[in-house]
């Protein structure tokens, strides 16, 4: 019987052919925590009688959620976290270096083929790069930390055929929000996504991490895709490993099949205060906004960056937005000083914060106020999300976002890309 | 395993935000800290109503969200027993089993706000009291049970070195 790409990753990593259903202990390639959850996973560590990791170098821990800290409390969890690398020899990842899904993907640490877990459930970001990667717990950090594997229920895939291309002004977020919006958040549950089809070829990479990113949005526990020559050549610029990617068999099976036409698709925001309760735009055309955000593991890499900058080039943010900027990584940050896409956002009037995930969940840089709205391009609205149980956030593109900035309003993009 | 308590009730797809916020879980480890906020954002009160060894009762796909371990863990020190609902995300659903707290798959429909609740996790029956009914509930896969009657992941690491599943 043919496999999908989950259960060719798991049949390698646990040595055993394995189908959906079964349950296997597979060896895991890098494992990764962050400042909301390292923690707890350095003390169950040590709860759990470990003194040593299993391979220094395949461990990574990452300060981004609260970074720089905003208080005292969460700077004794960061020394924590630097105590801990420090003793154990792990990779760690400091304030200002970015966010740690981008930090994994620049690193040269995960490759198609690969097996990786994370203590954040965005961990499913590099299953674009054709990796079983997963979120867990912090218990869970601390026993692959420990053993260098982990257990796991091979899920059942739902697979996505995207037909057609994108048309202008309608980017990848608006076609994972779309699917998002039609399988609804708990539409596969227990199930790995495998995103397939044209319009998933004919992305970039950003674009194509924008999808994997969001998939747990849906309950998956992986969003997969294909490797191909942009996968290849994408990982060139960043590591120089060989990797042996998982495709598919043709006779893989699987337990669901959606095709979607991503040619007829326009602009996609998800209102308040779920990610499954999507519409089009052009619903919510119109309302005013009090803050626009663009950063997160979701769309705060170069490319994204300079989608906004194309429509802010030459206008100003309105008088009644606050546009904060968070770039997904030093690099990020690095590349868009030196081509001038910051210089174009600063100058419109963007506030530039650390590159990190501080915005998104509600730690500090733009906690908005009781009965404010939010366009963000964010993967979560949730009420309280960002830090007020009283505000609205709404999920869109960064081109969305830009032009939202520069109206005061939720606008189509494509009025700015005429 | 017992348990015993009264049903609070929620609806569909709590995620673990609404359980406990970024806000505070980024603050600290003092988990008895955590648990006054648990579910604040849904219910500002709803610290003071949990008698210990009351259930959380909720429909489907409990615990979406983030992978943060302090909402099972904020929800077992406010002395909550297990949860009920109609199904889980998966991250919580293993943090839950790893951290020690039981969570319980069954339909929830009929359960109602108040209900006095007796789970027997072995037997795989959940009666209610209140209204004299009896609902079957799915069975926690074989791995997942062992870890929980090990007392959690830490506990099983501590007892066998390492992951011992079969």
């Amino acid at each position: 019987m043919g496999q999908t790409i989950i259960e060719k990753i798991l049949s390698r990593k646990s040595g055993r052919k394995v189908q959906a259903g079964d349950i296997v202990v597979a060896k895991v390639d890098f494992v990764m925590g962050q400042d909301g959850t390292s923690p707890l996973a350095i003390n169950a560590f040590r709860e759990m009688g470990g003194r040593a990791l299993f391979n220094p170098s395949r461990v990574a821990l990452v300060i981004d959620h609260s970074a720089p800290s905003p208080t005292e409390s969460v700077s004794n969890l960061h020394k924590l976290m630097r105590d801990f690398a420090r003793e154990t020899g792990c990779r760690l990842y400091d304030v200002g270096d970015g966010v740690c899904h981008q930090l994994m993907l620049e690193s040269g640490v995960v490759g198609p083929g690969f097996l990786v877990i994370g203590a954040d459930s965005h961990t499913c970001t590099y299953g674009a790069l054709n990796a079983f990667a997963t979120g867990v717990g912090s218990t869970d950090l601390a026993a692959a930390m420990i053993s260098g594997q982990m257990w796991f229920k091979v899920p059942p895939t739902l697979k996505f055929v995207c037909h057609g291309e994108l048309p202008p002004g309608v980017y990848s977020k608006d076609l994972i929000l779309h699917l998002i919006g039609r399988v609804t958040a708990d539409g596969a549950t227990y199930m790995a996504v495998e995103f397939t089809g044209e319009a998933i070829r004919a992305l970039s990479m950003e674009g194509r991490f924008t999808i994997a990113n969001m998939a747990v949005e849906m309950g998956a526990k992986a969003g997969l895709m294909e490797a191909d020559e942009k996968t290849m050549g994408w990982l060139a610029r960043y590591t120089r490993r060989e990797f042996a990617p998982a495709a598919p068999d043709p006779d893989a099976v699987y337990e669901r099949v959606v095709e979607i036409d991503a040619a007829a698709l326009e602009p996609q925001v998800a209102r308040p205060h779920r990610v499954d309760n999507v519409v089009p735009l052009s619903e919510v055309g119109g309302l005013p906004v009090d803050e626009a955000v663009l950063g997160t593991c979701t769309n705060g890499r170069l490319e994204d960056l300079a989608t906004a900058a194309a429509i802010l080039r030459g206008r100003r943010v309105a008088p009644s937005v606050r546009f904060i900027v968070a770039p997904a990584s030093r690099r990020v940050y690095l590349e868009a000083l030196r081509d001038g896409t910051l210089e174009t956002l600063v100058q419109a009037g963007a506030a530039v914060v650390t590159p990190g995930c501080g915005p998104c969940v509600g730690t500090h840089n733009g906690v908005p106020a009781d009965g404010e709205r939010v366009i963000s391009t964010a993967n979560r609205n949730f009420k309280g999300r960002m830090g007020n149980r009283n505000a609205e956030i709404y999920l869109a593109s960064p081109a969305s976002v830009a032009a939202a900035a520069v109206t005061g309003e939720i606008t189509d993009p494509r009025e700015f890309l005429k | 395993m017992r348990l015993k308590g009264k049903a609070h009730k929620f609806g569909d797809d709590i995620n673990t935000d609404y359980i406990i916020s970024g806000k505070y879980k980024f603050k600290t480890l003092d988990m008895s800290e955590l648990a006054r906020h648990v579910m604040e954002d849904l219910d500002p009160d709803f610290y003071k109503k949990i008698r210990p060894g009351d259930f959380i009762v909720a429909g489907r796909n409990f615990g979406c969200g983030s992978s943060r371990e302090q909402a099972p863990l904020a929800i077992k020190h406010a002395g909550i027993s297990a949860v009920i609902a109609g199904s889980f995300a998966r991250i919580f659903y293993r943090n839950a089993i790893n951290t020690g707290l039981p969570v319980i798959e069954c339909d929830t429909s009929a359960i109602e706000p108040g209900d006095e609740l007796e789970v027997d996790l072995e037997a795989g029956v959940l009666g209610n009291h209140t209204r004299n009914t009896e609902i079957r509930i799915t069975p926690l896969p074989p791995v997942m049970l062992k870890i929980l009657n090990d007392g959690g992941l830490v506990a099983h690491f501590r007892k066998y070195g390492g992951f011992h599943l079969d």
